[in-house]
């Protein structure tokens, strides 16, 4: 101990000379980081800030030449037009039933296979892996024709559970590869001293596995959730009835050559992103440590 | 429970670990392998303008696709579109995952606000950029003029000089959260001791960062930029609907061509689409595999 801090002291000694820090900084930087901070923020804000001034002026406001970056009429009553319009609530019903599903499913589905290869080994173990790999980089987009056949096939066109089920399987990749990371990454011995206390293995994986890897089950869920949540291209061609249209396909039809309600896209467009932005709020500090943690090991 | 052996890390009878991954299994097979197949098979056939298989149709859909005469320039736009936005995004993440890791005053609001182009829709963002870059009511055209950083306005995404890098600054942006949130994850789980042990040393700020921080930062590099590649390469909404305007495919990538050889080409070919599909596929196959084995992967992730 006492060899320790003497070094610290030698060490304490000699930093001014060898790193040195401007005087001010410690001074400076309790300004400074908060004001690039802000500045940031305000960068990654500012197009949603024009979206919200256009959804407070008349549409044709929104287009007028010269533009305005405050409305030259300010036009109050948009978020209720669009919360009181049943078409947009039954698109943010459908979004909200998709990304829930979705991610649910990827839950139930991620937990058991990550757990079994991170814990055991088996024939086959490194060939699921990989070809889990694999199907990260298949996306929905390249398939779509192929999804839309298949569904087609099996007269699932139209119907929740298709997307549902094309979000989940694609976004199953990323779930049981960072989960798998996590399991890896807590020591056996846990698991053994639950099974001491005579717990089933099951009952391990319920409670004492799955709160260890809190921050990596919150991971999997923002992701999957979002991506759910934003998912076009498959909706765009299988969903053909407007009543169960998800949000992202719904809200295009406030603007369209027919009929221009920019106005009330982006006050649709700007109720939509609350609930990721909740929900990311809401989990944030997880999130940091779950995205690596538990890969990296 | 009963099912398994008592041993950790022990191995269990391949039927056993079925149980464990069927549901995973299931799920793969029924809605990521069997539309690859149907794609192939698709692929091969020969459709009717209504979408009606009217006979094989062999390889002459691929064949097509590859004699196709803009196919150069849409590779030229793919190689283009992945490598900038991924690069860029790449480098400004670090900076704001730097800065972002660092206590100050309001951090946990700035973090939120970063997350917001990632919550929004990206078919939505595409559309607010085609507004902001637009001739005559964009915004960033007054604001660039009244600046006088441009002498007059510019036709941001109808100008051929333009409208691959105001697609890559669109692309950029909405890359940025998730990146940036990766390598906090990653600078976060660098110890402290390490960086303190460095600067006793004697190490200035820049020796840190080159020498300590960046090495151990990269496996969440890693994470970033292969996730990235494949998220760019996959990209549809922000390339197509900021192209909306320009016929042809002149600023069109991979993902956007086999999209209009279906619906919005003279081609209108369900076929030829499907084999662009195929060969996206494998396309985004062999770049992941050439790029984990040029930064070798396995020393990285262990």
């Amino acid at each position: 101990m006492t060899l320790l801090s003497g070094a610290r002291a030698d060490a304490a000694a000699a930093v001014p000379v060898a790193a040195p820090r401007p005087a001010g900084w410690r001074r400076a930087r309790r300004f400074v980081l908060p004001l690039a901070g802000f500045s940031v923020a305000l960068v990654f804000l500012a197009p949603y800030l024009v979206m919200l001034l256009d959804a407070l002026r008349p549409s044709s406001d929104v287009l007028a030449s010269p533009p305005t970056l405050f409305p030259r009429q300010w036009q109050w009553n948009t978020f209720g037009t669009v919360l009181s319009d049943d078409r947009f609530l039954n698109w943010l019903k459908t979004s909200l039933l998709v990304a829930a599903s979705s991610t649910a499913i990827v839950l139930v589905v991620s937990v058991p296979a990550a757990y079994a290869t991170a814990r055991f080994k088996f024939p086959g173990r490194t060939p699921f892996l990989l070809l889990v790999l694999v199907t990260q980089m298949f996306s929905p987009t390249s398939l779509v024709v192929g999804i839309y056949r298949e569904f087609f096939e099996a007269d699932l066109v139209n119907t929740y559970l298709a997307i549902i089920l094309t979000n989940a399987a694609f976004n199953l990749a990323f779930a049981v590869w960072i989960l798998h990371g996590f399991f890896s990454s807590i020591p056996v011995e846990v698991e053994e001293a639950a099974d001491l206390d005579g717990c089933s293995r099951l009952g391990t994986l319920w409670r004492i596995m799955l709160p260890l890897t809190k921050p990596g089950l919150v991971t999997a869920v923002v992701f999957t959730f979002i991506a759910a949540w934003n998912e076009y291209v498959v909706a765009l061609t299988l969903m053909q009835d407007d009543a169960k249209k998800p949000l992202t396909v719904g809200i295009n039809s406030y603007v369209t050559g027919y009929s221009q309600h920019w106005d009330q896209l982006f006050a649709a467009s700007l109720v939509a992103i609350v609930p990721v932005v909740i929900l990311f709020a809401v989990i944030e500090k997880y999130l940091v440590g779950g995205l690596t943690a538990g890969s990296v090991k | 429970m009963a099912l398994v052996n008592r041993s950790r890390r022990g191995r269990l009878p391949g039927w056993v670990a079925l149980v464990w991954l069927s549901p995973a299994l299931v799920l793969i097979a029924g809605v990521v392998i069997y539309p690859a197949i149907e794609l192939v098979k698709a692929a091969l056939g020969e459709y009717s303008i209504t979408g009606l298989r009217t006979g094989s149709a062999g390889l002459s859909n691929f064949r097509k696709v590859l004699d196709h005469p803009d196919l150069g320039t849409v590779l030229k736009n793919t190689a283009e579109w992945v490598v900038a936005v991924v690069a860029i995004t790449i480098v400004i993440s670090l900076g704001l995952a730097q800065l972002l890791s660092k206590e100050f005053f309001g951090r946990r609001v700035v973090r939120w606000a970063i997350i917001v182009p990632w919550a929004a829709s990206l078919v939505i963002t595409a559309r607010l950029f085609t507004l902001l870059f637009d001739f005559y009511h964009g915004l960033i055209n007054r604001l660039l003029v009244f600046l006088h950083i441009l002498p007059r306005p510019v036709d941001f995404l109808g100008d051929d000089h333009w409208t691959m890098p105001s697609m890559i600054l669109v692309g950029v942006f909405v890359s940025l959260p998730f990146t940036i949130y990766v390598l906090l994850a990653g600078l976060s789980a660098i110890s402290d001791d390490v960086l303190e042990a460095a600067r006793i040393d004697g190490a200035g700020p820049w020796q840190l960062y080159r020498q300590i921080t960046l090495p151990l930062l990269r496996p969440a590099l890693l994470i970033a930029s292969v996730l990235n590649i494949i998220y760019v390469f996959n990209s549809f909404p922000i390339v197509y609907t900021l192209n909306d305007r320009n016929p042809g495919y002149a600023h069109d990538t991979s993902i956007t061509f086999m999209y209009k050889l279906a619906f919005k080409s003279a081609e209108h070919s369900v076929g030829m689409s499907a084999a662009a599909g195929v060969f996206n596929v494998l396309l985004i196959l062999v770049v992941v595999m050439i790029y984990l084995r040029v930064v070798s992967w396995q020393e990285a992730v262990r």
